[in-house]
C-alpha cells in the first residue's frame, strides 16, 4: 500500500513526460531538454500567480534528472578526479563540471551535494580539509557557469569513504575525487 | 549447596561473555624487545579464597612489565621457590638466578566479591624491601588493581610513574572490505587490550576521539547526521551531547588541559581554521586566520601553546601558536609532510606523522633543537598518541592493507602490535592517568 502511494507520483511524471513528447534528448545530450519543458509552465501553476518557477518544481526535477542517465552525456560522469594533495581541476574535469554547471543553471530547482574525498595517504583530519577544498573548487566552477549558491551543498569525507580498496596508485587515483550527487536520485 | 555454587559460576561466566572482559579485544604482540631489560622474578600470588582466583593478578603484572620493554620477568618454570611473604624469602637463591628484584604477594578473599591484594617488592642484592602494599578491591576491579600493582612496581624501580592503569580509545571499521557497507564503532579498552567496550556504533564515519583531561569523557567527530559533528560523551554513562555542528567541517577536537575548552577545526569562513570553544559559554574564539588548511590542534601541557597542522607554506607542516592568540611559528622543516602533532607530557617535544619519499612514519621532534627522530618503519603510520607518562607512543599502522594499532617506546627500542579480533582499527587515543 505504502509502495503504491509512493509510486503514483512517479507514474504520473512518466505520463506527463510521454505527453510532452520532447525529442532530441539522446542526440543533444549536453543541451538539457528540460529547459524547453520548463519554459511552458503548466496552466494550474500559472493560475497560482507569480509561481512560474514553482511549476517547474512539480515535474521539472523528475524530468530533468533523466538526462543524467544518458551514457553519451557528460552529465552521466559525476565523479571528478584530482592529483595527490591537490584541488586543481584539469581540463577534462573542467569540461565535465561546466556541463553540470550549465545543467544546474538551466534547472534552478535542482540541487546537488558535492562530496569531497581524499586517498588514504597523510593524516585523516588534514584529508578532511583537502576533501573540502576539492569540493569547493568544483563548487566555484559550477557557480561561474551559472549555478546558484543555494543549489549546491558540500561535504568532505576525507579518506573515510574510499571508492575502491587498495594501497597502490591505481586505488589512490580513484579515491581522490569529488562526487556530484543530485537530490532526488 | 554444590548446585548453588555451580549456578554462581555459570552466572559469572555469562557476565564475562557479555562484558567481553574474559578475552582481550586486542592481542598485544611484542615485535621488538630491549636488550638489557631488567630481570625480575614474579612469584605467582597465593590465592586465599574459595574456588579459582577470578583474575590471575600476578600474571597480569608480569605481562604489563614485560610489555613495557624495561623488564624481563623470569619464566615461571625457572622459579626456585614460591614464597608468599617476606619471612619465606631466601635472598641468596634469587641472587643466584641473576634477578635484581623479586615480587611476591597474595590475594585474599574477604567476601564473595571483595578481596585484598597484598604484595612486597624486594631488592635481592640489598636484601631489602622496596615497597609493600595492601590494596582492598572488588571482583569487577581486580584487573584494574593488578595494573595498579604494575604501576607501583614500575614507579618504584624506574622512578617514572606507570601508565598501566590507563585506557585507550580507538575507532573500528567493520566490513571495510566493502566500502559501502562499512560500519563504525568507537571502542574503549584497558591499555593491555582487555575489557574492551563499544561505546558508540554508527553506519557513518567516526573520527578523532580525544580524552578529557580527567579521563571521564571523550570528544569525537561523527557523521551520523549526514554531516560532521562533534560530540562529547561521558564514557561511564554513555550520555552525550552535540557541541559543534556548524556548516562545513567540525573536526579534530582537542581538550585544553584544564578541561574547560576544546580546540577544534571549523570551516565556517570558507577554509579550515583553528577555533577555541569555551564549553561552559559555548563561545567560539578564532585562533588562526590563514587561507590554508589549518587543522589538528593540540594543547601544550601548561595550556599556553597550541600546535597544529597547516599547509600555509604549500605543504602540511607543524606550526605553534600562543593559545591566547598571536602569530604562529613553524616548527618542522624536515620532510615534505609533517602533521598531527601532540605534545609530550613535559611539553618539550612533539610526536607527529612525518612523510618523506611517500612513506608516513611516526617521529618525535625536540622543539628547542629541532631534532627529529623517526621511530617507526611503516608505510602509512598515523595518529600518534603519547602514553600519559611519556614512555610509549601508540599509533595506527597497516599490515597487508589491514589497519591495526602499534606502540613504540620513545627511545624507539621497544615495538608492539595490538592486533584486533576483527575489523580495521585506527585513531588510537591513550587516556590520561586514572585520578588518584
Amino acid at each position: 500500500m505504502n509502495m503504491l502511494t509512493k509510486a503514483t507520483p512517479f507514474a504520473l511524471a512518466a505520463l506527463l513526460l510521454a505527453g510532452c513528447g520532447t525529442t532530441g534528448e539522446v542526440d543533444e545530450p549536453a543541451q538539457p531538454t528540460p529547459l524547453e519543458d520548463r519554459s511552458q509552465p503548466a496552466p494550474e501553476a500559472e493560475a497560482a500567480a507569480p509561481g512560474a518557477q514553482a511549476a517547474g518544481t512539480e515535474q521539472g526535477p523528475e524530468f530533468a534528472l533523466r538526462a543524467l542517465d544518458d551514457p553519451a552525456s557528460p552529465l552521466s560522469r559525476r565523479i571528478f578526479y584530482f592529483e595527490f594533495d591537490s584541488s586543481r581541476l584539469n581540463d577534462r574535469e573542467r569540461e565535465l563540471i561546466i556541463a553540470h554547471g550549465n545543467f544546474l543553471a538551466a534547472n534552478p530547482t535542482l540541487t546537488v551535494t558535492l562530496e569531497g574525498h581524499a586517498d588514504e595517504r597523510g593524516t585523516r583530519e588534514y584529508n578532511i580539509g583537502l576533501g573540502e577544498r576539492r569540493a569547493l573548487s568544483v563548487r566555484q566552477l559550477l557557480l561561474l557557469t551559472g549555478a546558484q549558491a543555494q543549489q549546491i551543498a558540500t561535504i568532505s569525507y576525507g579518506e573515510e569513504k574510499p571508492a575502491v580498496l587498495g594501497n597502490d596508485e591505481e586505488a589512490w587515483s580513484l579515491n581522490r575525487r569529488v562526487e556530484i550527487i543530485y537530490a532526488g536520485r | 549447596m554444590r548446585r548453588l555454587r555451580i549456578l554462581v559460576a555459570g552466572a559469572i561466566a555469562l557476565l564475562h561473555t557479555f562484558s567481553g572482559s574474559a578475552q582481550a579485544a586486542l592481542t598485544i604482540e611484542i615485535t621488538q624487545g630491549v636488550e638489557g631489560a631488567l630481570p625480575i622474578a614474579i612469584v605467582p600470588f597465593a590465592w586465599e579464597g574459595v574456588g579459582t582466583l577470578p583474575e590471575d593478578v600476578s600474571a597480569i603484572v608480569a605481562a604489563d612489565l614485560r610489555r613495557s620493554g624495561r623488564f624481563a620477568p623470569l619464566p615461571e618454570s625457572d622459579l626456585l621457590a614460591r614464597p608468599h611473604e617476606g619471612s619465606q624469602v631466601n635472598f641468596r637463591d634469587w641472587r643466584a638466578l641473576g634477578v635484581n628484584n623479586l615480587l611476591i604477594g597474595r590475594v585474599r578473599a574477604m567476601g564473595p566479591n571483595t578481596f585484598v591484594v597484598q604484595f612486597q617488592l624486594f631488592d635481592v642484592f640489598k636484601g631489602a624491601q622496596l615497597a609493600g602494599y595492601s590494596i582492598p578491591t572488588e571482583r569487577a576491579d581486580l584487573r584494574r588493581t593488578a595494573h595498579h600493582v604494575s604501576d607501583l612496581v614500575y614507579e618504584t624501580l624506574t622512578g617514572q610513574r606507570g601508565a598501566f592503569n590507563t585506557r585507550i580509545a580507538y575507532v573500528v571499521a567493520l566490513g571495510a572490505d566493502a566500502p559501502a557497507g562499512t560500519r563504525y564503532q568507537l571502542q574503549v579498552a584497558d591499555a593491555d587490550g582487555f575489557a574492551q567496550q563499544t561505546i558508540l556504533r554508527s553506519a557513518q564515519p567516526l573520527m578523532s576521539p580525544s580524552w578529557s583531561p580527567d579521563g571521564a569523557r571523550l570528544a569525537y567527530v561523527s557523521f551520523e547526521n549526514g554531516k560532521p559533528e562533534i560530540f562529547v560523551q561521558d564514557v561511564a554513562s554513555g550520555q552525550r551531547e552535540s557541541i559543534s555542528a556548524y556548516p562545513g567541517i567540525n573536526g579534530a577536537p582537542a581538550w585544553s588541559p584544564d578541561g574547560r575548552s576544546l580546540a577544534l577545526t571549523l570551516s565556517i569562513k570558507g577554509n579550515p581554521d583553528i577555533y577555541v570553544l569555551d564549553l561552559a559559554s559555548r563561545k567560539l574564539r578564532q585562533l588562526t586566520t590563514s587561507f590554508a588548511i589549518d587543522t589538528e590542534p593540540a594543547w601544550s601541557p601548561d595550556g599556553r601553546r597550541i600546535v597544529f597542522t597547516s599547509d600555509r607554506g604549500g605543504k602540511p607542516q607543524i606550526y605553534q601558536v600562543e593559545a591566547a592568540g598571536g602569530r604562529p611559528t613553524r616548527l618542522t622543516f624536515e620532510g615534505e609532510y609533517n602533521a598531527r602533532a601532540e605534545y609530550s607530557a613535559d611539553g618539550k617535544s612533539i610526536c607527529l606523522v612525518n612523510g618523506q619519499g611517500g612513506r608516513y612514519r611516526i617521529g618525535v621532534l625536540d622543539i628547542e633543537t629541532g631534532l627529529l627522530r623517526v621511530l617507526t618503519d611503516g608505510v602509512l603510520d598515523e595518529s600518534p598518541s603519547f602514553a600519559p607518562n611519556g614512555s610509549m607512543l601508540l599509533y595506527a599502522t597497516r599490515d597487508r592493507g589491514r589497519g591495526l594499532l602499534a606502540a613504540v617506546s620513545v627511545d624507539g627500542r621497544v615495538h608492539q602490535r595490538l592486533i584486533p579480533q576483527a575489523g580495521d582499527v585506527r585513531e588510537p587515543a591513550w587516556s590520561p592517568f586514572a585520578q588518584r
